[in-house]
């Protein structure tokens, strides 16, 4: 029987090399300090992604975009059995996803893990949080109620207002000059199809990277002695804790679904006002709120064109850190880079806290 | 080294036979946590996914059809309709007869169609060919008959019904 197994095992290992791999997992560890808490959030985001997944091929089984699609929606959410719990759990999960991945990346950003040879890991988990964004805000318009439908107005104001060729990229995302059954079905293409094409390979690229590269410390790790520094085994001692975070965040999300069901509004009326209070998502709160300053100290196209210059400029700057912080030496730079980093925290806070707080 | 003790069971030898049993609890008890788990997960998926099965049944569970207008079918025409879910024909036969029955073939599921100027009921898929009076498999696969409906004329159509 052994002898049988260990048969069929050197048979797949000598086409496959599996014992690289597990020679590799084996001596595979994890920096333990302080610090050592945010290393979780990478995977808690990749474990949401794959619920995300998960929770959508269920929804693809019932949902149909275009003119049918609040219709479609509406089954799920009340005729089918646990439909419900199925379209909350990939609405919270999408919400809690964008969470984990922005605590992921504030604590690349302040452990200074974008530095040298980590450039790529950084921006590939950029270009992730990008397209992640661009699955929340296609994935809002699916269930075409009321609130989908302002929000997608609203959002593709933004590209509509860069300068020359602004109208015509909103018009070519929304299929027509008006948020309609078109935007949908265009919006369900990305969301399904486009967006997991581009995001799967990046996301490989950027988990063989961590695998490359391994963990990256804080400053104040890296400074101490080799013989000082402390590490676990990854198997399976971190891959252990890994997976009861995973349970944990289950269970969060399980909760979250179960006890507050995402709601559906009314229908979309493109005749109707729109609600009273209506207002982004809040990862989207921020740069809405951010731009309702600018536009009252600067009103009209001045202000928008001003905002976009300003998203532009400061979102160029992050993404581009690692080459601007390059030093490991604690110098002037290190510490500007962790000033930006705190200053964009709590731009983020603030104005996030005063776009919920100024709903009317 | 390591320990045999009578049930077979091998014993590391650093651990002593009270904590076997409460390892052992302890590993029953996870195993039927996650399973508990596991089931809570997957019975909302499985309910999910069944639903259109669950609407199907109980459509099936149809014991009647009302055919309005029916009643004017001319003679040796066929009018094809949905008994619950499955394709049932009215055939309204030269002499006047009203015969209803399943149109789903008994060999392998196709829906088989009436031809008046062969006063025969063909199947496409495979040849088969069963009484249109009787519904009885007369030539080719077909294991066993279509099922007859009872049919009934009135005024405003005509009532189909298990018979």
């Amino acid at each position: 029987m052994t002898s049988k197994t260990d048969a069929i095992y050197d048979w797949v290992d000598e086409r496959l090399g599996l014992s690289e791999l597990a020679a590799f997992a084996r001596h595979k560890t994890v920096p333990v300090h302080s610090q050592s808490f945010w290393y979780y959030w990478g995977g808690i985001s990749l474990f949401l992604f794959l619920v995300q997944c998960f929770t959508g091929v269920l929804l693809l089984v019932y949902y149909r975009p275009g003119a049918e699609a609040y219709e479609s929606v509406r089954q799920i959410t009340f005729v089918m059995h646990f439909g419900w719990l199925i379209r909350s759990a990939h609405a919270w999960s999408a919400n809690l996803m964008i969470f984990s991945i922005l605590v992921h990346m504030f604590s690349v950003f302040f452990m200074k893990a974008y530095r040298k040879p980590r450039e790529f890991g950084w921006l590939s988990g950029m270009a992730l949080l990008g397209i992640a964004s661009v699955f929340g805000f296609s994935g809002y318009l699916l269930p075409m109620d009321e609130l989908s439908y302002f929000a997608t107005k609203v959002g593709l104001q933004i590209p509509a207002a860069i300068p020359w060729i602004g109208p015509a990229i909103a018009n070519m995302l929304r299929g027509g000059p008006d948020v309609s059954e078109f935007t949908v079905q265009r919006f369900f293409a990305l969301h399904v199809v486009v967006l997991p094409a581009i995001f799967l390979p990046l996301l490989g690229f950027h988990l063989w990277l961590v695998q490359r590269h391994g963990n990256a410390v804080p400053p104040s790790v890296e400074a101490l002695p080799p013989s000082e520094r402390k590490a676990m085994p990854f198997l399976p001692n971190f891959l252990r804790k890994d997976l009861a975070m995973w349970l944990i965040s289950l269970n969060i999300l399980a909760l979250l679904a179960s006890v507050f069901p995402w709601a559906l509004g009314k229908p979309y009326d493109s005749l109707a006002p729109a609600p009273i209070g209506i207002h982004p998502e809040w990862y989207f709160m921020s740069p809405f709120e951010m731009l309702k300053m600018l536009g009252a100290v600067l009103p009209g196209e001045i202000g928008e064109i001003a905002g976009i210059l300003l998203f532009t400029v400061g979102i160029a700057l992050w993404v581009l850190i690692p080459f601007y912080d390059t030093s490991k030496e604690q110098g002037r730079r290190g510490r500007a880079a962790h000033y930006f980093g705190l200053l964009a925290v709590f731009a983020l806070l603030v104005t996030t806290v005063i776009g919920y707080w100024t709903i009317r | 080294m390591n320990e045999e003790t009578n049930s077979g069971i091998i014993v590391p030898e650093h651990l002593e036979p009270g904590e076997i049993r409460t390892r052992r609890a302890f590993l029953a008890a996870a195993g039927a946590a996650g399973l508990a788990y596991t089931a809570a997960l997957a019975y909302p998926i499985y309910r999910y996914l069944a639903s259109p099965e669950e609407m199907a049944l109980s459509a099936t569970a149809v014991t009647e059809v009302t055919l309005k207008d029916a009643q004017k079918l001319p003679l040796g025409a066929v009018l094809m309709f949905k008994f619950g879910t499955a394709p049932a024909m009215l055939i309204h036969h030269e002499d006047g007869r009203w015969i209803a029955m399943t149109a789903v073939c008994t060999h392998l599921g196709c829906t088989v169609q009436y031809e008046p100027q062969a006063d025969r009921i063909h199947c496409a898929c495979h040849g088969g060919v069963y009484n249109p009076y009787t519904g009885a498999n007369v030539s080719g696969p077909p294991p066993k008959p279509l099922t007859l409906f009872k049919a009934v004329k009135n005024d405003t159509g005509v009532e189909v019904s298990r018979a």
